[in-house]
């Protein structure tokens, strides 16, 4: 499956990501080169065979929902670039 | 008499008890080390002050006989760990002047046995890269380079230089590919990735969850045991942290070996193999062979699949996980127009190239209409190759491999450099025990001819880590490496 230069651009903004447009046609040929290498798969015969999504044979422990590590609100704050009145603040989103 | 900075952690911990030298003492010799050898770049933070004063406080713990297992051990710590009030950057420029508000599980159990950390280690971005040449801080140098500098392996090689320069007791790692062996292998240490579970990764920064692991990489088999008792654990804070007990792995080094079965993998010993690392294979099959041990040929048929399985799941994790940095809450922030302009612009100025190649891979593979024919397929195939393995251990009780196809190789390798898969298939011995969650260790077992260290691999039955120490205690006495380094 090769793929082109427009998907190459929404794969970049799906990654929020910006590829300069002299730079689309590299990140494409780097992108087909790979995608051919990991094509090999399609050797393998899965027929039947269930996806591994964990190697833990345990299943998730159930726990009580409640608080145990609650009113942290400074300490999650402390590394925002920017914060006012307790908030994270961001740009303007609606105009 | 030994440099302090030579002893192992078990050395220095004996010494320690008697009164020989005090913990502050150790910590400045440690200090001297890295402040003479900063040319490796070994450290990207250092915390010489908070050493010394948890140092001082180990003094009077061994004064007043509260000591704790790693009292007063100098570690050094991979950028990837949180540490309270410490920076931690996973190396990348995303992460830039990030202080964790809290510490990770492993380097509280750490610091709670008596360890002081003496900085954060160097590493690739994010753990991703086999050279610690992604890392925003610059490549660590190998301290075994000549003439021309070499990589330190990665993405642990911070921590793999730092050991091997003996600019710490010992370090932690990470393990998602191969992070903690390979650049064990190519600096001359010890690493073990243990089983997927094993430790908590709680306050790790995430990369490929289903893979990452921590580990301890140090100066040899006994102090990997050591660390790695400390480091373990069943952790409320990881749902994958695993309910299993966790065994006194000093008290396997040095038990008989005779009779145990060491399978060799013949899907490991490919055309074109490097001539000395198949010899030194050999070597190691021979020193357990005298000792008894029975070597059993062994077929893991879909080792060759491994590498594109796990650039298939391991971008799409990562990709998931490096979703969170957003410019928001922490780190780099770069103003744009409006809010998304601020995402992109703060992950474009913020990822390196390798970082940025993995996560719009990882977002390919998961994207709608190719979902199944990559993702989960690789999925299928991963389960394949850890059925390989739980079919190989019905026949043998551990596996022994090269960790490494090459040794150390130069830093700016042009033929890596101008394509990443040349760079991956450096981890085709490594890979497959993270996609099957196997425990691992490398340990050095010889020199190449130009000088620089090789490494071999045991990998164990998950949970058994306690038959790896056993068997590399044995391979490590018969190689005495470390009595033949200067």
């Amino acid at each position: 499956m090769a793929i082109d230069r427009e998907t190459v651009r929404r794969i970049a903004f799906l990654s929020r990501l910006k590829i300069e447009d002299d730079k689309i046609a590299d990140t494409e040929d780097e992108f087909n080169k790979i995608l051919n290498w990991v094509e090999q798969l399609s050797e393998v015969n899965t027929d039947g065979v269930e996806p591994l999504v964990s190697v833990n044979d345990t299943n998730l422990t159930l726990r009580q929902d409640e608080v145990t590590e609650g009113n942290q609100a400074d300490a999650v704050l402390k590394n925002a670039p920017q914060a006012q009145y307790g908030y994270f603040t961001v740009p303007k989103v609606v105009e | 008499m030994t440099k302090l900075t030579e002893l192992t952690i078990a050395q220095a911990r004996e010494a320690l008890k008697k009164k020989e030298f005090s913990a502050v003492e150790l910590t400045k010799a440690y200090i001297d080390e890295m402040n003479d050898k900063r040319k490796y770049n070994a450290y990207v933070f250092e915390t010489p002050e908070k050493a010394l004063t948890q140092a001082q406080k180990s003094d009077e713990k061994y004064a007043n006989g509260t000591d704790g297992v790693l009292e007063g051990i100098p570690l050094g710590i991979k950028d990837l760990y949180c540490t309270k009030d410490i920076r931690a950057t996973a190396c990348s420029h995303i992460l830039d002047g990030f202080e964790p508000q809290y510490e990770s599980t492993v380097t509280s159990k750490l610091l709670n046995a008596g360890a002081c950390f003496l900085g954060k280690l160097n590493m690739d971005e994010f753990a991703m890269g086999g050279s610690n040449e992604t890392s925003y801080y610059g490549p660590a140098v190998n301290p075994w380079s000549k003439d021309v500098p070499l990589v330190a392996g990665g993405s642990s090689g911070g921590s793999a230089a730092a050991v091997a320069a003996n600019m710490c007791a010992a370090a932690t790692g990470t393990d998602t590919g191969g992070s903690i062996r390979q650049p064990s292998a190519f600096c001359g240490i010890t690493g073990i990735k243990p089983t997927y579970g094993r430790c908590s990764r709680y306050g790790i920064i995430a990369f490929a969850s289903s893979l990452d692991q921590a580990g301890p990489m140090c100066k040899d088999v006994r102090d990997c045991a050591i660390m790695l008792n400390v480091m373990s654990g069943y952790d409320a804070k990881d749902s994958t942290s695993a309910k299993v007990e966790v065994p006194n792995f000093e008290a396997f080094l040095n038990q008989d070996i005779k009779g145990l079965k060491i399978g060799i993998p013949a899907e490991y010993r490919p055309d074109g193999l490097n001539t000395e690392i198949s010899a030194l294979w050999d070597k190691g099959i021979e020193m357990l062979k005298a000792r008894g041990a029975e070597i059993v040929n062994i077929s893991l048929p879909h080792t060759k699949y491994a590498l594109p399985t796990y650039y298939i799941i391991a971008p799409a994790e990562a990709s998931s996980n490096l979703a969170r940095y957003d410019g928001l809450r922490y780190g780099l922030r770069v103003n744009g127009e409006h809010l998304d302009n601020m995402y992109i612009n703060s992950r474009t100025e913020g990822f390196g190239k390798e970082v940025k190649r993995r996560i719009m891979i990882g977002t390919y593979v998961l994207s709608a209409g190719y979902y199944d024919a990559y993702y989960l397929k690789a999925q299928k195939v991963r389960r394949l190759i850890r059925q390989d393995f739980i079919n190989a251990f019905e026949k043998c009780d551990i596996i022994l491999t090269p960790t490494s196809p090459v040794t150390a190789f130069p830093i700016g390798d042009k033929s890596m450099q101008e394509n990443p898969i040349n760079m991956w298939l450096n981890d085709v011995f490594t890979v497959s025990v993270n996609l099957a969650g196997l425990p691992a260790m490398s340990l050095p077992m010889g020199l190449s001819h130009d000088g620089l260290p090789l490494g071999l691999q045991l990998i164990g039955k998950a949970f058994d880590e306690g038959t790896i120490f056993k068997t590399a205690s044995a391979l490590e006495q018969d190689a005495a490496f470390r009595k033949g380094m200067k």
